[in-house]
Formats: C-alpha cells, sequence, structure tokens
C-alpha cells in the first residue's frame, strides 16, 4: 500500500510538470500575450518596454523564466500577478478556496443523497410510471444547462418572485463565510447547491438505476435471497454494494473536476468569488502568475481525485485488490 | 401393490405449473409437475436442457421473480403450503428449512465479501448468533466441508479460490442452518471431472450426516447412477418416469429414460468410440408436439402417441408412456 501511495504521489507530480510546461508554452505562443506590453501600459516607448523587459526577467531564456516561475510558485511562495500589481497570487487562491468548497460540499451533499433515492427507487419500482417518470426528469436534469438553470433561478429567486413570501428569504448575490454567519452563510448558497446538483443528480440517479438494475439480475441476488435474507438487506448490502464500485468512482472524478474550477458557471451566475471565477478572470487577462497557479492547483485536485479513486476503487472490490498486490 | 410411502412426505409438489406472458403468447415451460421427498432421501431431478428442472426447484423455493411469470399448484413442506405465503414466512423458510445451492459458484456468491462473512450472513439470519459465534461456526463448516486450514479460508474471497473450493463454500453456508432440503441445481456441471466427483461424494456423504433430504438436478445420468436413491425424469417441462434407481436404470419404462441411460459413458472398461444420444432436440416450450411430447424423437411411436399419456404405475415406476399401459392401469391424474 505504501508503495502505491509513493508511485501515485510520482505520478502526480509528473503529471503536474508536464501540464505546468504546456501551459506556460501555450502562454508564449499565445499573440497579444506579452507581458512586458502590458506591465509598461498602452503608449510606452520601446527603452521603456526594454527597460520593463529586463526588469521582470522577460529577455531570460524561456526556460529561465520557467524555472523562475515555478520557484516563485512552489519555493518561495511571492508570485504575483501581472495584470493587478502586487497582487499576490497564492493568497488569492486561498482566499477563494473556502468559496468553491462551501458551494461543492453542499451541492456534492444534495446530489449524492437525492441520486440514491431516485436511483433506488426507480430501479425497485423498475417499469413503472414512477421509474419512467423519474428517468425523463433525470434527463432533463441532464440536459439543462448549468448557467441556464442558474440564470432561471436567479430571474425567479431575485426579481420576479424575489417579493413573494416564497422566495423573499434569498439574500441577494453573494458569499457569506461560514464562519461570520452560518445561517446567512446557509441561505446565500442553497440557490447555489441546487443548481450545481441538479445536473448530477439526473447524471449519477440514471447511472445508479441502471447498475442497480444489472446487480439484480445477478446469479449472487438469487443466493441471497435463497439464504432467506430481508428484501431490504439484500438491496442494501448485496446489490447497492456492489453497485457502489460504479458510483464511487464516478463522484471521485466529478468532485475532483468541480473542485479544479469545474465550478466556474455556478460561480460566475452568482457572483461567488471562487477558485473558478478567478481562473476565469485570470484567462481574461493573460495573467500567466494567475493562469499557472490557478492550473496547478486544479490539477492537483484532479490527479489527486484520481489517486482517491483508485484507492476507493481497491478498498471496495477485492477483486482489484488482489490483482494489484 | 408395495407401500411407498412409509414416512409422511417433507415435500409434496401438486400439478405445479409455471408459465410466462411472452410476446409470442402464453408459454408453459412447467406443465403439471407432481411429485413428492421424503425425508432423507437423495432424488434426481434429470433431464435435458430445457426440460424445466431448474424452474422446478426455484419455484420450490418461491425464487421465480420474473414478473411475467404464472404459477399455479401447490408446493407442501411439512403439510404447510408454499404457494402464495408471504415474502416475510417464506424468508423463515427459504435458507433455514430449504437451501439451494446453484452451478456456478462463482457468480453465485457476492463478490465483495469474504466466503466466511457470506456463510455468518445466513447463519445470523435464521439463528441468534454473536458475529463471532457465527464466525467459529463457518470455520467448522469449512472444515467439515473437507477445505483445507478454514480458518485461512474463511477470510478469502470467492474469486481468490478454485471452482471446488467455491462450491464447497457454498454448500457450506446452504446447510449451515441445518436445513431438511437441500436442492441442488447441477452443482457439478460447472467443476471439472475430478473435483465433480469430490463434490457428489460430499453432497452424499453430508446428506448421511445431517439427515437432508436432497434433491440433485443433473443432467448427466452417471451422477444419478452414483448417488440417487430416487429419480425423477423430466422431458419438456413433465415428469414423464420416476421411481426407485434400481428399477429405473434396470428397467427403465419410458423409451426417452432409456435414451439418457445409453447415453452414459460405462463407468469401466473400455469407453466406446461414440455415446448413442436421442435423436433430434427437445421441442421448445413455445411449439411442443400435441399428444406426447416424446414422439417425434421416439422409435417406439404409435397412433395412441397422438394423445396425451397419462402416467402409468409399473410395480415401483411411474411412466408417462402408452407402452407402460400393456402392463398396469393407470395412477395420473387424467391430462387435459
Ligand atoms: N423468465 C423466463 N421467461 C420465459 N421463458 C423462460 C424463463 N425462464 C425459463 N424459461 C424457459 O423455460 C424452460 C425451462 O427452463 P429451465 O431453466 O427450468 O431448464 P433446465 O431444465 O434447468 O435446463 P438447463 O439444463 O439448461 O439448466 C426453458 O425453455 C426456458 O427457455
Ligand atoms: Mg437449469
Amino acid at each position: 500500500m505504501g508503495f502505491i501511495l509513493l508511485r501515485r504521489l510520482g505520478e502526480m507530480l509528473f503529471v503536474m510538470a508536464g501540464i505546468s510546461v504546456l501551459v506556460f508554452l501555450i502562454f508564449f505562443v499565445t499573440p497579444g500575450a506579452d507581458p512586458a506590453a502590458r506591465i509598461a501600459g498602452r503608449n510606452a516607448s520601446p527603452e521603456v518596454l526594454a527597460a520593463v523587459r529586463h526588469d521582470f526577467g522577460f529577455d531570460q531564456p524561456i526556460w529561465v523564466q520557467y524555472l523562475l516561475l515555478m520557484k516563485r510558485l512552489f519555493i518561495t511562495g511571492d508570485l504575483t500577478s501581472f495584470v493587478n500589481r502586487g497582487q499576490k497570487v497564492i493568497p488569492s487562491i486561498l482566499e477563494a478556496l473556502p468559496i468553491t468548497f462551501s458551494l461543492l460540499l453542499g451541492a456534492a451533499v444534495l446530489w449524492v443523497v437525492v441520486s440514491i433515492l431516485i436511483g433506488v427507487t426507480a430501479a425497485m419500482m423498475r417499469g413503472t410510471w414512477v421509474d419512467k417518470t423519474l428517468m425523463v426528469l433525470g434527463l432533463i436534469g441532464v440536459s439543462m444547462p448549468v448557467f441556464w438553470v442558474g440564470e432561471v433561478a436567479n430571474l425567479i429567486t431575485q426579481s420576479r418572485y424575489h417579493d413573494t413570501w416564497l422566495f423573499s428569504w434569498v439574500p441577494a448575490l453573494g458569499y457569506v463565510p461560514l464562519t461570520q454567519d452560518p445561517w446567512g452563510w446557509f441561505k446565500a448558497l442553497v440557490v447555489p447547491w441546487i443548481t450545481l446538483a441538479i445536473l448530477y443528480i439526473g447524471l449519477y440517479g440514471r447511472v445508479l438505476r441502471a447498475s442497480l438494475v444489472e446487480a439484480y439480475q445477478e446469479d449472487f441476488i438469487r443466493t441471497a435471497r435463497a439464504k432467506g435474507l430481508s428484501e431490504r438487506r439484500i438491496l442494501i448490502r448485496h446489490a447497492l454494494r456492489t453497485s457502489l464500485v460504479t458510483f464511487v468512482s464516478l463522484f471521485g472524478l466529478d468532485f475532483g473536476a468541480l473542485v479544479g474550477g469545474g465550478t466556474l458557471l455556478v460561480e460566475y451566475v452568482f457572483g461567488l468569488q471562487g477558485v473558478g471565477f478567478l481562473t476565469f478572470n485570470a484567462f481574461g487577462n493573460l495573467d500567466l502568475p494567475m493562469i499557472m497557479a490557478a492550473v496547478m492547483y486544479a490539477s492537483v485536485f484532479v490527479v489527486g481525485a484520481n489517486a482517491v479513486v483508485d484507492i476507493l476503487y481497491a478498498t471496495l472490490d477485492p477483486r482489484v485488490r488482489t490483482s494489484r498486490a | 401393490m408395495l407401500d411407498r410411502t412409509p414416512s409422511e412426505p417433507l415435500l409434496s409438489v401438486d400439478s405445479l405449473t409455471v408459465s410466462f406472458r411472452t410476446e409470442h403468447g402464453l408459454i408453459t415451460a412447467v406443465d403439471k409437475v407432481s411429485f413428492a421427498i421424503r425425508p432423507g432421501e437423495l432424488v434426481s431431478l434429470v433431464g435435458e436442457s430445457g426440460s424445466g428442472k431448474s424452474l422446478t426447484s426455484l419455484a420450490v423455493m418461491g425464487l421465480i421473480t420474473d414478473p411475467n411469470a404464472i404459477l399455479t399448484g401447490s408446493i407442501r413442506y411439512k403439510g404447510r403450503e408454499l404457494v402464495g405465503l408471504s415474502r416475510h414466512k417464506l424468508q423463515a423458510v427459504r435458507g433455514n428449512e430449504i437451501a439451494m445451492i446453484f452451478q456456478d459458484p462463482m457468480s453465485a456468491m457476492t463478490p465483495v465479501y469474504t466466503i466466511g462473512w457470506q456463510i455468518a450472513e445466513q447463519l445470523r439470519a435464521h439463528r441468534k448468533l454473536t458475529k463471532k459465534q457465527a464466525r467459529t461456526r463457518a470455520i467448522e463448516l469449512l472444515a467439515e466441508m473437507g477445505m483445507p486450514s478454514p480458518e485461512v479460508q474463511v477470510d478469502r474471497y470467492p474469486h481468490q479460490l478454485s471452482g471446488g473450493m467455491r462450491q464447497r463454500a457454498m454448500i457450506a453456508m446452504a446447510l449451515s442452518c441445518d436445513p431438511s432440503l437441500l436442492i441442488a441445481d447441477e452443482p457439478t456441471t460447472a467443476l471439472d471431472v475430478t473435483v465433480q466427483a469430490q463434490i457428489l461424494r460430499l453432497i452424499e456423504q453430508l446428506q448421511r450426516n445431517h439427515g437432508s433430504a436432497v434433491i440433485l438436478v443433473t443432467h448427466d445420468m452417471g451422477v444419478v447412477a452414483e448417488v440417487a436413491d430416487r429419480v425423477m425424469v423430466m422431458y419438456a417441462g413433465r415428469i414423464v418416469e420416476e421411481g426407485p434407481k434400481e428399477p429405473v436404470f434396470m428397467h427403465p419404462g419410458h423409451p426417452y429414460t432409456e435414451g439418457l441411460l445409453r447415453s452414459i459413458p460405462p463407468m469401466h472398461g473400455v469407453r466406446p468410440h461414440r455415446l448413442i444420444a436421442i435423436p433430434g432436440a427437445p421441442p421448445s416450450p413455445a411449439n411442443r408436439p400435441p399428444g406426447c411430447r416424446f414422439s417425434p424423437r421416439c422409435a417406439y411411436r404409435y397412433e395412441p402417441c397422438g394423445i396425451d399419456p397419462p402416467l402409468f404405475r409399473k410395480e415401483q415406476q411411474d411412466i408417462a408412456c402408452y407402452r407402460a399401459e400393456a402392463l398396469l392401469e393407470p395412477v395420473g391424474v387424467q391430462r387435459p
């Protein structure tokens, strides 16, 4: 196990190094991205431009620039934005983190609980109108663009029906820190949570139903019945437990991608200045240090989530465990 | 006539019919099957693939879950009707009074739990035992099944065991609550020949030690010859011959039984170059011939075979064939 973890960590570093080089190179071949020109301002003379270039080390060979950037990002930790002078990159990300996490954790709890309920109900009532209705709703959930759902939710809760008893409690857009005002935090996030969760509820509900239906065709379910177990136990301990492998790996990957910035659309619509928002702005400004930091941060979560999924996979399925050992 | 029922039957199945609603209309896979199992006897249910052996066994366990299945008739266990019993009451019978083992022990066990866990689960479903007691009992059972180092094997997952060991674990699980009836549906078909013999020996030995009755489902007359006390031959959803092993093997009454017996490879001596098989294939439940269902494949076919034969009693055998009629009067219900 220790060896596996170590190898995983090595793989992770390798992937991250690759991504950082790629991002760096793409940045330098992008036209109009010359940071010196941006820093020096619109009407700078060639002399000023050259001075800025020299000051910031833009006249050095590209690999030196890369190493310098990496050093300031990972070792000294004092990398600053090219666009907003003096804005330290790492603290900005750390500030944005709790917002993204708050959004994600609530949504994840919601989508896991609701999709398990939907998946199990649909599988148990297979072929009935309940099953069909749930699956159609799931499909609708999957096919509605998050951005659009968010805008509609805002339209309803912030303007159209904001003055009715139903939505008058919804606060104005923006984030309220949990430590300052837990109830405010909750109120501010309920609508974003639901918006983000809808897609995944539809997706996971459908996936779970399919794997439960498949599990119920298995011989071991017949054995479980032959043993005289209760239907409830068969469902939870046998059918659901064996379906969990798919469910959990899917969850791990989606969660990783979302922490890594996949929440952007929801953050944007609801004015939550999370990591997705930060990344979005950095790309808009072609702000290399910020982009680099955000991408590195995201890759940690995506690659990390992959590793966690692999480990969970081995814990959940003994067949995987032994083939590794 | 000989008294063939010295004791009250443990299980009596009467006119059991299993049909399925399909796109092509109603198909009847098991058709008015009746039989009785006495305590402690080993009865073999033989027949070609598709004859309805598995469905008959599953029906006894109440395990036909297909929503399109229609089950009629009566299945009485120790005098108690199982057909139409509530799910809750049926759960107390399954695994406790009647247990079942299946053909493929790999797919029949839940892959994510150790065999010890799965045996303990069944024990704890029917007995008041602590986790620890159940585990101890599981180890004892595995030892009784002839598993080497059972205290190690108990923590193994199904995929870590060989086919034979898995089937032993399945049998250990099935016998964990001391059932009075064990239904084994082709328990050796998925195993190597050498292992097959070991598993058969084991079932036979356990049947003696535990005094459980066993219904051994097989398509192999050789297996029947090895272990059975009594034989029921099934063809196209019906029991066509039934009786104690010796008379059935010595004087098969139904041409189908005769055909099956000819297809057993001899136990000793030279193996014949080719075994004589019954010509043709069994009819599918959807298009069965009128009259005797075996008649299209039968060498003795004559006019009466156009009408469905009832069961005739010939000494200890019941035979659904007009050739037996010459000897004695019908005993079975006249089928429409
Ligand atoms: N759910 C079902 N729907 C429709 N037909 C079915 C269903 N289950 C079984 N049958 C049919 O019933 C017949 C008997 O099946 P059964 O499994 O009892 O045969 P068997 O004697 O056990 O054969 P085998 O030796 O292959 O196991 C088969 O022809 C099969 O096609
Ligand atoms: Mg079968």
